[in-house]
């Protein structure tokens, strides 16, 4: 079962920091006193609230419908009453409020009921459906909605029966300190990969890849185990130990490393015969098939500066500081990180809630993370193209970022920047390489919305324009006609010689009286469409 | 820090120019060798003026003195210097030599990472072009350091005391009468040795010990030094199969004046060079090429400094036309979906 496996370009190994946080099996918070449940907490429209404060919910009970189809529902991670629908501090660096469905629990932890799904005998789109209603998505932190990715798609170009080449599923986990796809997949490989067969036959996947980095031997071999016992069924399915090195665990590294196929920025994966789903996201779906179960909790790994590392199954909505308590934080902790030390945010606030993106909670201080040494200018040694995983140049765009001329760093692929974090990480000038990118793709998604919304004005006006002219005439022509019918009345025969030049002079007239009626008007608004 | 990422992977510019400065230190450790202390005089004469300077230019910038001074760049940029000028040159020659490497080439383009010409090149230019003759004044052998103390700082009575470098001898012979050859020049005269020159061979093989641990640190990639050898040695080597009497072999050019100090630490200035894969190759051995036409049928003891100012101003379109290709726009991933 030797598989040849792929590199990538670039990459960097920094300490993994892995091996306290696996210690113990993954725990079970008690609920705590308060759930604070974002409705956005994926990729797409904010789902709508549809629950009010003072209603009682039960342990899964839909509180968001999905926002058209890029989109997934936000369920009650348990029983409870609603305490208030408001907006509250979300789980990101900016520290903007977003609307949140406060539930004070009543303990009972009283479910809906939940049945499984019919999945084989139900249409795919159905199946999407369900998915998406089950809240699921991508729970390796990008949290795209997974039912958008289980269609086949047209282009499984390479394929002989239509379907999928490959189904990778994505064990990784390559960031520093977190463990909780490891734990997860030690503990529950046979729900994983019997959602990974669910989603090779909705896909119609020729084969089913599971890449797991080699410093988790434990996972690997209990992958391997699960794998045994599936037996016949488990034909198409393969353990892969991949090298370790980040960013391994990036969705274009795995498949490239599993497969050896590049797929480019922009485009769909499917489309050149493949698909990744993380380990958590395809129990996560097992969970809604099998069971009927939405997604309402996720395990957690508490690491960094905390007196015991581990991973906790954690609801939804969850007060960060309430998971961390259990730890045992550090005195001198200074904040808190959600992700790992490459690409996590730290976060506004220790009440944050833990949503469906929280695959960590790392506990900072000075001391763990000392801030940078200044910054100096670049040298242009290069390193940091030789460790980009995307072949880029970083010092390039970091130049025309700088120099905010965001023409050029988007010729030099701005965009297929995964900010991974690793040139910064290699800098010897130290320079922040990515808040440089991050800086750049902001400003240029900025003024692409002052365009269209420009653009937008524009038209409106144009619009207003146009219907002023037409009402301009319509009134003209009503004046005109009301004039000769008032000529008519006093008794001028409209046949009668001379008339006609009477008659056009009296519209003519009018035409005059109005449009200088219409200019002396003081400009309308905007809103006048 | 407020955004990630949050660890750092311990490296710094001054980490990067000490382990240069330290790869320099078996060449300088020959050099005494074979031609006595006086080098170590121009290379403390040259760091002396490069850090005053440094600290006077970032003063007057407002810039943070201490940061800048203590990166290490200017220390390399004056060992460079004092290894490519004559070291019995006197004292003034290199002290200006420096300061307009520091003040001119360097902080009037911005300082650190901002220069498009090789500090030290530039400075071994204005050099030899206004001081033709001091600068192609080199030792002949180690001589005592009171001597070499007299010619730096005092009195320059030359006489036996120096002579042109084995390239420069090589040339002048060559131009001077047509009926020499170039094993007729090699074979006789007192500064020639093995491979190169008498001496200068072995601080060439310095060199090359400290520039192969600079690979094998990764601070420098083998793109450089082999392209610019190999443009060097290919265009050496088919002139001499085509006349060896007219033609000094590769191996000569490889083993004498700066080939192999420019290889691993003049060509592989990474501020002044190019940055890209397929850029370094042409980069380098572009700067082969020039060396081996300007050493050839040029007025001058040594071509390097003058090719590599030439390139340096070609490096903004080499790089611009070798951008290596982005992850999954590589053309063996165009039209072949699902196939790897």
């Amino acid at each position: 079962m030797l598989r040849r496996l792929f590199a990538f370009n670039g990459g960097v190994k920094p300490p993994t920091h892995k091996s306290s946080s696996t210690r113990a099996a993954i725990a079970t918070l008690p609920l705590p006193p308060e759930l604070v449940i974002p409705l956005h907490q994926s990729i797409g429209g904010t789902p709508r609230p549809l629950v009010r404060a003072g209603q009682h919910v039960l342990k899964g009970q839909l509180i968001g419908a999905a926002d058209g189809n890029i989109s997934a529902a936000i369920h009650a991670s348990t029983s409870g009453r609603v305490v208030a629908v408001e907006a509250r501090v979300m789980a990101h660096a900016s520290g903007l409020s977003t609307l949140c469905v406060v539930i004070a629990p009543d303990g009972e932890d009283a479910w809906v009921e939940c049945r499984p799904v019919p999945w084989r005998s139900l249409p795919g789109d159905q199946v999407r459906d369900l998915l998406r209603d089950a809240g699921i998505v991508g729970l390796g932190g990008a949290v795209f909605p997974s039912h958008l990715k289980l269609k086949p798609g047209p282009g499984s170009r390479g394929s002989s029966k239509g379907g999928l080449r490959h189904l990778v599923i994505n064990g990784a986990e390559c960031e520093p300190f977190i463990t909780c796809d490891d734990m997860q997949m030690r503990e529950q490989a046979n729900a994983i990969l019997a959602g990974a067969t669910i989603m090779g036959e909705l896909l119609g996947a020729e084969e089913i890849l599971v890449g797991i980095e080699d410093n988790k031997p434990e996972a690997v071999a209990a992958m391997q185990a699960a794998s045994g016992r599936l037996g016949e069924r488990g034909g198409r399915i393969q353990i892969v130990a991949v090298p370790t090195r980040y960013p391994a665990g990036g969705a274009k590294q795995l498949i490239r490393v599993l497969t050896g196929i590049e797929v480019p920025h922009g485009e769909r994966s499917t489309d050149y015969g493949v698909q990744c789903f993380n380990t958590g996201t395809v129990f996560a779906i097992h969970e809604a098939l099998e069971k009927g179960r939405p997604l309402l909790s996720r395990i957690v790994t508490v690491a960094g500066n905390v007196e015991r590392p581990g991973n906790y199954e954690v609801l939804f909505g969850t007060p960060m500081d309430y998971v961390v308590a259990r730890a045992g934080p550090k005195p001198d902790t200074d904040r808190f990180i959600m992700g790992g030390p490459m690409m996590g945010y730290a976060m506004p606030s220790r009440q944050v809630p833990v949503v469906k993106a929280t695959n960590c909670i790392l506990v900072g201080s000075p001391a763990l993370f000392p801030p940078p040494a200044p910054e100096m200018p670049c040298i242009r040694c290069g390193e940091c193209a030789k460790a980009c995983p995307a072949d880029l140049q970083p010092f390039e765009m970091y130049w025309h970022s700088r120099a905010k001329s965001f023409g050029k760093a988007q010729e030099y692929h701005l965009f297929d920047c995964i900010e991974c974090g690793c040139c910064t990480y290699v800098c010897p000038s130290h320079i922040p390489l990515v808040d440089y990118f991050r800086f750049a793709k902001s400003e240029i998604w900025a003024r692409e919305r002052e365009k269209d919304s420009a653009d937008a004005a524009r038209d409106r006006y144009e619009f207003r324009q146009h219907r002023e002219e037409r009402e301009k005439e319509e009134r003209a022509a009503r004046l005109a006609a009301k004039a000769a019918a008032t000529k008519a009345r006093i008794g001028i025969d409209p046949s009668a010689g001379g008339a006609d030049t009477d008659d056009q002079a009296l519209i003519a007239a009018a035409i005059r009286r109005t449009q200088s009626a219409t200019t002396d008007l003081p400009p309308a608004g905007e809103s006048g469409t | 820090m407020n955004n990630s990422p949050f660890v750092l992977q311990p490296a710094s510019v001054r980490s990067v120019m000490v382990r240069v400065l330290a790869a320099l230190l078996p060449g300088v450790a020959a050099y005494v060798h074979f031609f006595g202390a006086s080098i170590l005089i121009q290379l403390g004469l040259a760091s002396a003026t490069a850090l005053g300077t440094e600290a006077l230019v970032l003063f007057l910038r407002r810039k943070p003195v201490w940061l800048f001074v203590s990166d290490g760049s200017a220390l390399v940029t004056a060992w460079l210097i004092a290894l490519t000028f004559p070291p019995i040159g006197p004292w003034w020659l290199i002290v200006v030599g420096t300061a307009f490497a520091i003040v001119i080439v360097k902080h009037l383009y911005g300082g650190l990472g901002q220069n498009p010409f090789n500090p030290a090149m530039a400075a071994f230019c204005l050099m030899i072009v206004a001081y033709p003759l001091l600068m192609s004044q080199w030792p002949a052998g180690a001589a005592d350091f009171a001597t070499q103390m007299r010619l730096i700082f005092g009195n320059r009575e030359l006489d036996g005391l120096t002579m042109a470098t084995p390239l420069d001898a090589l040339r002048t012979a060559l131009h001077g009468n047509a009926r020499t050859t170039v094993e007729a020049v090699t074979g006789s005269g007192p500064v020639f040795g093995y491979l190169g020159g008498k001496g200068w061979e072995w601080i060439a093989l310095g060199y090359l010990a400290g520039g192969l641990w600079l690979l094998q640190q990764r601070l420098i990639t083998w793109h450089l030094p082999t392209a610019f050898l190999a443009g060097l040695g290919l265009c050496a080597g088919l002139a001499h199969l085509a006349n060896p009497g007219l033609y000094a072999s590769p191996l000569f050019h490889l083993f004498s004046g700066g080939t192999l100090l420019g290889a691993f630490f003049i060509v592989t200035d990474p501020v002044s060079g190019a940055t890209t894969p397929r850029g370094k190759l042409i980069f380098g051995a572009a700067i082969g090429l020039l060396t081996w036409v300007i050493r050839t049928f040029g007025a001058y003891p040594d071509g390097i400094a003058f090719a590599v100012m030439l390139m340096n101003i070609g490096v903004p379109l080499i790089d611009m036309y070798t951008q290596p290709p982005v992850f999954g726009h590589k053309i063996r991933n165009k039209g072949k979906g699902g196939h790897p």
